[in-house]
């Protein structure tokens, strides 16, 4: 089962470390983690997406709780929260796939950021569902190269 | 919207000192916190901080090896409660202490450990003697800091000792860079901690205990199921009322004994995988002996309908297969680490809370409304179980044919001393009133199992990590804590060789802290495996000389007389008694030497993952 959790820290030496550290000890793979500081500048949140069984997953919580630089440990299964992604995609182009290329963009409500003769890059920023979407409409075209943020969530409440 | 301003601290909660260096703050930060000894090994990258304790009234006791250091360490912690502090330089230094600090991680005891780092601008060159220590230990500590700037010093030893001695006490490592150590400031000592991250305060709520009342009430086989987490939490006087009140009989993990009087007619001793067969026949039910894990669990007796689950984590020692344990009963389950709840075992009724506290309130709530319940027919129960499974030993037909008998005793069967024996004479000697710590095998159960714990913080093992080595170091330091106190460490020759070097901070530093080494020449809890599930194939487990088997070696007496350390070896029955009297006479460190046969097994026994069903516990 898929996890969204999100982990309020103090910005202090070695978080990331400690964090990351309570997944890879129990053998669990984390599909994505994404770190900023927030509107504290001495704190930072983590959104970490996980999958795993929830014996396992309630334990990685408690475990996150325990630790001294941890303020707060939200496990978004149990809480309505909005979550977004951002991608920047490299789409290979010539002059006949522009155009297309340039239509999916604007349908999607996606923004190219960098045009080069052979290349558009393209920022999107949505859902998950979203994001695979155009991702499988631009393999067509040839996608060179991919970065994205992973997940970040904030609960409604 | 999370509000996670800080507080600002209202003035007058800091002290400002003079200016000094980083060494000599962290001195006096020591002082603050009211550490009397530091366990230390000097090097490169801590002689500062060594230079600064000579102007300081810190004891500090030269181990002779990092290990030893932070072993008594913990020796100190466990029997005081207050935290242990250890030092160690760079490198080497820093990484001989990792088995002390994974040691102290396992069994939640308060340390903290102070390591030298080269300087800020050669972390990361592979510098000389350089470590990532910090995140070699991360795994294994409560918190850690990597000091970076020196006017944070203060603000981090306040918060070390703070963490390492609260809500389930752990280990801290403080890493110093020596630039940091040379460094000078006006430091600001904090006069409390103010975190953000960090509260162990837990408490259950009233509802939940009267819940437990509740469950009382409706049973007819409770058992007290009771760990280190009682003796951590300062909780025995409050468990003793509580059992007193309530009638409910006891057990412990090897960690809690002495948490409940071991002396005392509710006591069941303690479980588990070489624990009382009455014990845990309590819990479990008894059953008829299966030799095969595939023939059906046939019950005589059944066991525990409530089990009392407090300060305990549900180890694999304590459980056997996990989802036997306990089968029918309902489970309560109280500890200050909401992590252990569920994690091994579900509760029915799990509760976080600190133990003394909810125990004060469960007294307080029986001493308003009594609890009606009397469980004697389940006291007659348990008082034949006892009748039947005492703890006992026999002189078996493996010991009477071993090359022992012949080679040293001459076939004499009435001078055979088994480790057992010795164990029984020291506890009748010593009137039951000795720091006792251990090493890790065969003597360690045994050491369990003959000596009966009467108080909390008696018994010094390791008993989560287990690791062998540990008992004489840990007896230092509990002799450091206690000097007018009998301090004994029964050991084996495996273990205490491990460790053989303290023999020389034992007789520089004057620390009577006395050795009894059970000594079969063999790893014994290895080779009973080996004897159990191996055919009796020996995979390096003999430590005596092969070409030699005659000698016992190597010879103590001798080691001990290099390091002005008296010894004596005993192999007689005859000369056991007087032996272990001049050894406890003694004021001075001592060593006895008895020599056993290394062809007894410890028993009761559940093999690994196995059930009470499966229990060997008849020669």
């Amino acid at each position: 089962m898929r996890h969204t959790i999100s982990v309020l820290v103090e910005n202090k030496f070695g978080v990331l470390t400690r964090v990351a550290g309570l997944f890879s000890g129990r053998g669990y793979n984390i599909d994505s983690l994404n770190v900023a500081p927030t509107n504290d500048p001495t704190a930072s949140r983590m959104t970490i997406v996980t999958r795993g069984d929830d014996a396992t997953l309630e334990q990685i919580v408690k475990q996150l709780r325990k630790l001294a630089n941890v303020m707060q440990v939200l496990d978004f299964r149990e809480h309505e929260y909005v979550d977004r992604e951002l991608a920047l995609v490299k789409v290979s182009v010539d002059s006949k796939t522009r155009a297309e290329v340039m239509q999916i963009t604007d349908i999607f409500r996606a923004k190219i950021v960098d045009v080069q003769p052979k290349t558009l890059t393209i920022e999107i920023t949505g859902d998950e569902s979203k994001l695979e979407k155009f991702l499988e409409l631009m393999k067509a075209f040839g996608i060179l190269d991919l970065t994205r943020t992973g997940r970040v969530a904030m609960p409604r409440k | 919207m999370i509000k996670t301003t800080k507080k600002v601290p209202a003035r007058k909660k800091t002290t400002i000192g003079p200016a000094m260096a980083g060494s000599e703050i962290l001195v006096a930060c020591l002082e603050r916190e009211g550490v009397d000894t530091i366990f230390a090994y000097p090097g490169g990258a801590s002689m500062e901080i060594h230079q600064a304790l000579t102007r300081s009234k810190i004891r500090t006791v030269l181990p002779r090896h990092e290990q030893g250091g932070v072993f008594a360490a913990e020796g100190y912690a466990r029997v005081t409660g207050k935290a242990g502090v250890c030092m160690a330089t760079s490198g080497p230094g820093a990484t001989n202490l990792v088995t002390g600090i994974a040691d102290a991680w396992m069994d939640s005891v308060p340390l903290v450990a102070i390591t030298g780092q080269v300087n800020q601008n050669m972390i990361g060159k592979s510098a000389f003697q350089e470590t990532d220590i910090y995140g070699m230990t991360l795994p294994v500590v409560k918190h850690s800091y990597l000091v970076t700037d020196i006017n944070d010093l203060p603000r981090i030893v306040k918060e070390a000792f703070h963490i390492a001695q609260s809500g389930r006490p752990g280990p801290v490592l403080i890493d110093l860079p020596k630039n940091v150590q040379q460094a000078r400031t006006q430091p600001v000592f904090p006069k409390e901690v103010t975190s953000r991250g960090y509260n162990a305060d837990r408490r259950a709520t009233d509802l939940e205990l009267n819940e437990i009342i509740g469950l009382i009430e409706k049973s007819e086989r409770p058992v007290l199921y009771v760990g280190g987490g009682i003796i951590t939490g300062n909780a025995s006087a409050e468990l003793r009322q509580f059992v007193e009140a309530t009638g409910i009989p006891v057990t412990s993990t090897i960690m809690g004994c002495g948490a409940f009087p071991e002396t005392h007619p509710l006591s069941l001793r303690w479980l588990g995988m070489h624990g009382a067969a009455f014990a845990n026949w309590a819990v479990n039910g008894e059953y008829q002996q299966r030799t095969n894990v595939n023939e059906p669990m046939k019950q005589i007796a059944p066991g525990a309908d409530l089990l009392l689950a407090f300060g305990v984590r549900f180890d694999d020692r304590v459980t056997g297969k996990v989802d036997k344990f306990c089968e029918g009963g309902t489970i309560v389950h109280i500890d200050i680490d909401s992590s252990e709840i569920n994690k091994n075992k579900p509760a029915n009724l799990p509760i976080v809370s600190d133990i003394k506290f909810a125990l004060g309130r469960l007294i307080a709530m029986i001493k308003e409304r009594s609890i009606q319940k009397k469980f004697d027919a389940w006291h007659r129960q348990i008082d034949a179980w006892k009748a039947k499974a005492p703890f006992g030993y026999n002189v078996t037909d493996e010991v009477l044919s071993s090359q022992h008998m012949r080679d040293h005793l001459k076939g004499k069967q009435s001078e055979i001393i088994l480790s057992q024996m010795a164990i029984e004479t020291l506890y009748e000697l010593s009137g039951g009133e000795a720091i006792i710590t251990t090493g890790v095998g065969q003597h360690q159960m045994w050491a369990g199992q003959f000596y009966k714990f009467k108080y909390p913080r008696q018994l010094v093992t390791s008993g989560g990590l287990g690791a062998m080595g540990f008992g004489y170091p840990a007896a230092l330091g509990a002799k450091v804590a206690f000097p007018d106190r009998q301090v004994v460490d029964i050991d084996g020759d495996g273990s205490f060789l491990m460790n053989v070097q303290e023999l020389a901070t034992a007789h520089i530093e004057k620390i009577a802290a006395k050795v009894m080494i059970l000594n079969n020449q063999h790893l014994g809890m290895v080779m009973q495996w080996e004897d159990r599930f191996y055919k009796g194939n020996r995979g390096n487990t003999y430590l005596g000389d092969p070409d030699n088997r005659k000698q016992i070696y190597p010879d103590y007496v001798a080691v001990c007389n290099s390091f002005n350390v008296k010894c004596e070896r005993v192999i007689f029955r005859k000369d056991l008694r007087a032996a272990i009297q001049r050894m406890l006479d003694a004021d001075e460190p001592y060593v006895l030497d008895i020599v056993v046969p290394y062809t007894e097994h410890v028993l009761p026994f559940i093999p690994a993952g196995r059930t009470v069903a499966d229990m060997i516990w008849k020669d």
